[in-house]
């Protein structure tokens, strides 16, 4: 079956959930990873949402981490307090994060680009990314691999990662033992180094090089040792994506007369 | 303390001290359980001043009281600093209505997984018009969480080691026991806050249909507290289920009955996001002649939320947009 990148992306993080595990997601690509695994290999992944929504049927792809459908026969619907005091606590495995730039240290910005007093763009700032990027277990980001947002360094350090190498997260007070795990890119899919906490290169999609992701990095990327070519969607993946999850293309931009 | 890394912006709405925010409550919240009913042109005129620090209840586009939101614009309140805890259309439509000079930050300027943004806040912030300082989502849960309990901080490990750090009014703590590093975030006591809910009775009483975000603790947290219902029940009908009871009567001051309130945005089990509104609000505020278009119309053009409501569709939008909240129709998606 012929694919999207949108829907390749989509796979690729899915493919990261194990079952029996708690997942914050936002809306949009998380929610949809998130559901894709569900219905797939981990039926008992439990998907948890900020505003208070615990482990909701699947309906809709929701428009806000708050809609009615995020709570849609829960099992429960608390509030942030809640559900940021069982990631504080320790109980929640996964969380997902975007931005406008990430660095190697996988830290995040999606606060402003340039000067913060005078920004040449201004974005709408952490919402809940610092909370799951302090408190989750293991953060998983989703990003397009471009040069101007795989930086050095960001513009504005909006939610942690490794923050600037090995321990200065349980240095500054952040939990031990926790941060960021993959990035899912528009090119591939990128881990950390265990010693250097820097981004490394695990894999690439079929039609991706080595060189495309080197190229589309603007900073070293740890490379061990050749990318593994990432497994492109299966076709029961794309079935129940386009089928039971997108259905009106909010995500794979049918909606809107893309792709 | 001074090894530590301290936030370095101004509290837009310091902390009271504990013994002062006891006084307030001892001598400015009644425990006489009176008829707050008025309407909301009333309860803004009473409460809402210029100047005024304001919390707002729910999340994103969810049980907004927009209908209090019309009636700032629409009495031209000025100079409101606003907590943007997950703030979009209610703050948008403050800032397009030129009510707000100051916004801390957790999430702001956004609508969420709409592929389209407003400039209304792009525009203020390029023009050095609007002071901003940064938070997290939870930050705003646990700094009205202090208020509600009593205390003037709370200990976090949320925004450590970040910039959204630096350019908050957060500091960081030891533990007097572990000596971990702690982020202390500040009570967080809103001059006015606005909460919509599905229904309260005429003392104040309101129960929560879903997810209560942070309302809980805002409505604790508030000084004072304007509360905007789809219905005004009896006093019975809340004493028979009080485990739905989220705001206890003694936090409120006033109580606006409002139907669909919180139009455009959604009220869970009641109705859904008016999309095709909120997509001609975005497209608005693209051009700042139609932005102020559209608040001519839609507020000024109105006498009140009901005369709004008229103009939008009426009953017969309402009932479409509940049918879409049922999973009776397919939402649209019009951005």
């Amino acid at each position: 079956m012929k694919f999207t990148l949108t829907e390749q992306m989509i796979c690729t993080a899915a493919n990261l959930l194990e079952d029996d595990k708690t997942c914050l997601v936002g809306s949009g690509m998380p929610l949809a990873a998130g559901s894709l695994a569900k219905k797939t290999h981990a039926p008992n992944l439990i998907m948890v949402f900020e505003a208070g929504g615990f482990d909701p049927v699947f309906t809709r792809l929701p428009l806000s981490v708050g809609e009615s459908i995020t709570f849609y026969k829960a099992t429960y619907a608390g509030g942030m307090d809640d559900i940021m005091g069982d990631a504080a606590r320790g109980m929640i495995d996964y969380g997902f994060l975007g931005g406008a730039q990430i660095d190697p240290y996988g830290n995040l910005n999606s606060t402003v680009i340039g000067d913060y007093f005078h920004p040449k763009a201004r974005f709408p700032g952490s919402g809940g990314a610092n909370d799951l990027g302090s408190l989750c277990w293991q953060t998983i980001a989703i990003m397009r691999h471009e040069k101007h947002r795989f930086v050095e360094k960001i513009d504005f350090l909006t939610t942690p990662g490794y923050l600037d190498g090995p321990g200065a997260r349980e240095r500054a007070g952040l939990p031990a033992d926790s941060g960021p795990h993959r990035v899912v890119t528009t090119l591939g899919l990128m881990g950390y180094d265990d010693e250097t906490k820097r981004m490394e290169l695990l894999g690439v999609y079929e039609s991706v090089t080595k060189d495309d992701v080197i190229n589309a990095t603007g900073f070293e990327l740890i490379i061990k040792k050749e990318p593994k070519i990432l497994p492109p969607p299966t076709d029961e993946q794309l079935r129940i994506f386009r089928e039971e999850i997108d259905v009106v293309g909010v995500i794979s931009g049918k909606s809107k007369g893309k792709d | 303390m001074s090894d530590l890394p301290q936030g370095e912006m101004e509290l837009f709405c310091p902390p009271l001290r504990a013994d002062e925010a006891r006084k307030w409550f001892r001598e400015k919240r009644s425990r006489k359980q009176t008829d707050k009913r008025m309407t909301v042109k009333e309860a803004v005129e009473k409460f809402v001043h210029d100047g005024d620090y304001v919390g707002i209840g729910a999340f994103g586009h969810i049980r907004v009281p927009m209908a209090i939101i019309f009636e700032v614009v629409r009495q031209k309140r000025r100079n409101l600093r606003v907590a943007g805890h997950t703030a979009c259309h209610d703050l948008d439509f403050l800032m397009a209505g030129g009510c707000v000079s100051h916004v801390d930050v957790a999430y702001s300027f956004g609508h969420e997984l709409r592929p389209v943004r407003t400039k209304v806040g792009d525009r203020l912030v390029k023009a050095g018009k609007l002071k901003t300082t940064e938070w997290s989502n939870s930050a705003f849960s646990w700094r009205y969480k202090a208020a509600a309990l009593g205390l003037s901080f709370f200990p976090t490990r949320v925004m450590l080691g970040t910039d959204t750090f630096k350019y908050s009014g957060a500091k960081t703590i030891r533990c007097p026991f572990t000596g971990d590093i702690y982020c202390a975030l500040p009570a967080l006591h809103p001059d006015i806050t606005f909460i919509h809910v599905p229904r309260a009775d005429k003392f104040g009483n309101c129960q929560i249909d879903g997810i209560t975000i942070a309302d809980k603790d805002l409505a604790r947290a508030a000084k004072r507290l304007i509360i905007s219902t789809e219905k005004i029940v009896d006093n019975e009908e809340i004493r028979a289920q009080p485990h739905l009871t989220m705001i206890p009567y003694f936090c409120v001051d006033a109580v606006v009955e409002q139907p669909y309130g919180s139009h455009p945005c959604e009220m869970p089990y009641l109705y859904w996001f008016d999309e095709e509104l909120i997509a001609e609000y975005i497209k608005a505020t693209h051009d700042e002649k139609a932005t102020q278009a559209y608040i001519d119309k839609y507020v000024y053009g109105t006498k009140d939320f009901n005369e709004y409501i008229q103009l939008v569709g009426g009953e017969e939008k309402m009932k479409y947009l509940k049918r879409i909240e049922d999973f009776q129709e397919k939402p649209p998606y019009p951005w």
